[in-house]
């Protein structure tokens, strides 16, 4: 499908991952100063000059696993740490945000206006870094250069893309089911009223025209639906009214984050093709990810701050219930590398994920996933 | 009025792609086959009338270099004149196969030759004249491949140039004996429609230019075209002038699909905003132009609609799927 969609991808979901962090700072009383640096941090990771580069190439997207692998390491960008559950609610809901704001989208060009909704919310999150800020809007500029001049038709390619990169998911988020935007099965609610995308007329009405263009009849009909003609198109410029309101942050203090994961939820029939066949091209796909993740730089948590673990859910109890009670068909089982089928070696190539930054390897090797492949017959 | 009948389980949920349903017909044997893309896979069934699905096929796009499994971007039964086979496109190639998809009995890759690596490579848009089956590119070149009354001695006798953007739909109709007579019709990203005359040498009779939405699904009924557009709108054209007739508002979201049963002029319409319309065909007496009557609205709650077919030919009963999910919606008229 679309090789212009990992950027979209990753930027959107990064932009929920903020907005679920910053909620849970706050929640946990995380002083101020020691939040503010986290999230920016993480941002400075996420927007990273060379990162960037490797993510605007033109590429295919990966697995809904290797990309998890890809927050795993983005989340512990700063002295934060996130266990497993808190890791696994959060891309959870991050996946889930950003897979109802596709599905709503308006027109598949709206999908800019979401990523800017995104954009516009991190750099409100930036405090006292005008290095920082500058990175994500040289980020918005590079969107606006490559997306700008994109065709209608290729941006529908892209959000095609984007819903079948989320097919079969149906987690519940407790914030939508409240919301009533998401039904107790875990699909979401299409609205039938409200206003019709921008270009689109309001249905209900047929013209008839004579072999001169003349209009010569006109009948109304009754489409079904309550629509209204939209006010005004958003703003694809760096500063303005982006009207849409999806991808912009839907958690506060009131609206705190939850989830609610149940196994029947889901359909059992319907189990994404990647969790069931071994994937032969798995190595292929870790040598595309390491050059990705080349490009991102990661802080230890050393120096004179001392770290600390941040909790997704409301208490420690909760976070390892859920950590037990996971069904096993969400387990993501970080990096499950076909290429061995060795739980021990699996945690090693977690760890080497988790170090491969530091070790500093030239960055133009092509071969990264190779080497790491090679490491992980040595274990 | 219509009344929904069983639905039908699929073993994968239908994949966001437009006319993403093909159904066959076997009124011999009381028989209907659907085929649904899921993804990196596709799904045949078959069903009697009321029946659960008797049997179910799983077929895969030819595998090659790359990060994922290629994706299939369509499957359509073209019903030749002596045989019938199931076609299937992928970012990979075309395959053909026998009509219950358990031989492939042609395969054509892709060639990407100097594309820049941006451009997706993909064949999409399937439709069978006389006998040849025409299938549409990425490169908005339509490809004509010459199908045997037997064998698998296919060969692609023609590439039609006539689009600048990705092809997205195709639609034919019997030749009517007439010369001059339009009997294909090639959509596209950019909203372009080509008509064409088939022969041993394809010709492009007219254009009709679009206006930057894509066609997603074009059909094509005694000479007239209706095309449904990424806007919600249904337009239908004079196939041989493309005057335009007939310009309705049809949907609130892009339309996904189109289908015609051609014994009675019905048209069926599918989009996002979950809404099936079906419409009424007809030529008026005095001019002579297309005019359409809306006969029905159905909607299917919460589903973004991606394929809808008539599953008879005189536009009784029409099958829908919905994106993310695992079954077939049937209705059928009471």
């Amino acid at each position: 499908m679309s090789l212009r969609t990992l950027p979209l991808l990753f930027l959107n979901l990064g932009g929920e991952m903020l907005y679920i962090l910053d909620q849970r700072l706050r929640a946990q009383n995380i002083p101020a100063d020691k939040a503010r640096k986290v999230l920016n941090d993480i941002i400075s990771t996420m927007f990273n000059r060379k990162f960037m580069e490797e993510l605007f190439k033109p590429q295919e997207l990966y697995s809904k696993k290797a990309l998890r692998t890809v927050y795993d390491r983005l989340a512990h960008a700063s002295i934060m740490r996130l266990n497993q559950a808190s890791m696994d609610k959060l891309y959870d809901l991050m996946t889930m945000a950003f897979k109802y704001q596709i599905l709503l989208c308006p027109r598949p060009k709206d999908v800019l206006l979401i990523t800017f909704n995104h954009l516009d919310a991190i750099k409100g999150f930036i405090q006292d870094s005008p290095a920082i800020l500058h990175q994500v809007e040289e980020t918005f500029r590079q969107l606006t250069e490559i997306y700008g001049a994109l065709s209608a038709g290729e941006f529908q390619l892209i959000r095609q893309t984007l819903l079948i990169f989320f097919q079969d998911l149906h987690i519940r988020v407790s914030i939508f089911l409240k919301d009533r935007v998401q039904n107790s099965n875990g699909r979401f609610v299409l609205p039938v009223s409200g206003p019709v995308p921008w270009g689109t007329e309001v249905p209900g009405l047929i013209r008839m025209f004579n072999d001169k263009g003349k209009e010569v009849k006109k009948i109304e009909f009754k489409h079904g639906g309550h629509y209204v003609t939209a006010p005004k198109e958003g703003s694809f410029e760096l500063y303005g009214d982006r009207v849409l309101k999806l991808g912009t942050n839907m958690y506060s203090m009131n609206r705190p984050v939850e989830t609610h994961m149940s196994g029947a939820s889901r359909n059992l029939a319907s189990r994404t093709q990647e969790s069931i066949a071994p994937n032969p091209l798995a190595k292929e796909e870790l040598n595309f990810l390491a050059r990705l993740m080349g490009g991102m730089e990661i802080k230890k948590p050393s120096g004179p701050e001392p770290g600390f673990r941040l909790n997704l859910f409301t208490t420690d109890e909760e976070e390892e219930q859920a950590a037990l009670t996971r069904p096993e068909e969400l387990s993501y089982e970080v990096l499950n590398i076909q290429a061995t089928q060795d739980q021990q070696r699996n945690k090693e190539l977690a760890r080497i994920m988790g170090e491969f930054e530091v070790m500093d390897q030239p960055r133009q090797s092509a071969s990264k996933g190779d080497d790491l492949l090679a490491m992980m017959d040595e274990l | 009025m219509f009344r929904r009948e069983r639905s039908i389980p699929l073993r994968c949920s239908a994949a966001a792609l437009c006319n993403n349903l093909s159904v066959l017909q076997v009124p011999s044997r009381n028989l209907t086959h659907f085929g649904v893309v899921h993804g990196p896979s596709a799904q045949l069934l078959s069903a009697a009338p009321e029946g659960a699905p008797l049997a179910q096929r799983q077929l895969h796009a030819k595998e090659g270099a790359g990060v994922s499994p290629p994706l299939i971007t369509q499957v359509h039964w073209c019903v030749l004149p002596f045989r019938v086979l199931l076609v299937l496109t992928s970012h990979r190639g075309i395959q053909m196969y026998e009509s219950d998809g358990s031989v492939m009995v042609y395969w054509h890759a892709l060639d990407s030759g100097d594309v820049s690596p941006v451009q997706a490579v993909f064949a999409r848009g399937i439709a069978s004249s006389g006998h040849f089956i025409c299938v549409g590119t990425w490169s908005g070149r339509v490809l004509v491949f010459d199908i045997p009354a037997k064998g698998p001695n296919i060969v692609l006798s023609e590439e039609l140039a006539g689009h600048q953007t990705s092809v997205t739909d195709i639609a034919t109709e019997p030749a009517q004996g007439q010369d001059c007579m339009a009997d294909m019709v090639t959509a596209d990203d950019s909203g372009l429609l080509c008509v064409w005359r088939s022969g041993p040498e394809f010709k492009l009779m007219t254009q009709i230019p679009g206006f930057g939405v894509p066609c997603p699904s074009v059909q094509l009924w005694h000479g007239t075209v209706a095309a449904g557009y990424g806007d919600g709108q249904v337009r239908l054209y004079e196939a041989s002038t493309g005057t335009l007739h007939v310009q309705i508002s049809a949907h609130a979201r892009a339309i996904c699909a189109l289908d015609l049963a051609p014994e009675v002029g019905k048209l069926l319409s599918a989009a996002e905003d979950t809404f099936v319309h079906i419409w009424k065909l007809s030529r008026s007496p005095k001019s002579g132009h297309t005019e359409v009557e809306h006969c029905h609205a159905e909607c299917v709650p919460d589903t973004q609609v991606c394929g809808v077919r008539f599953c008879d030919p005189s536009g009784s009963s029409f099958a829908v799927t919905g994106y993310d999910l695992a079954e077939i919606l049937r209705f059928s008229s009471v």
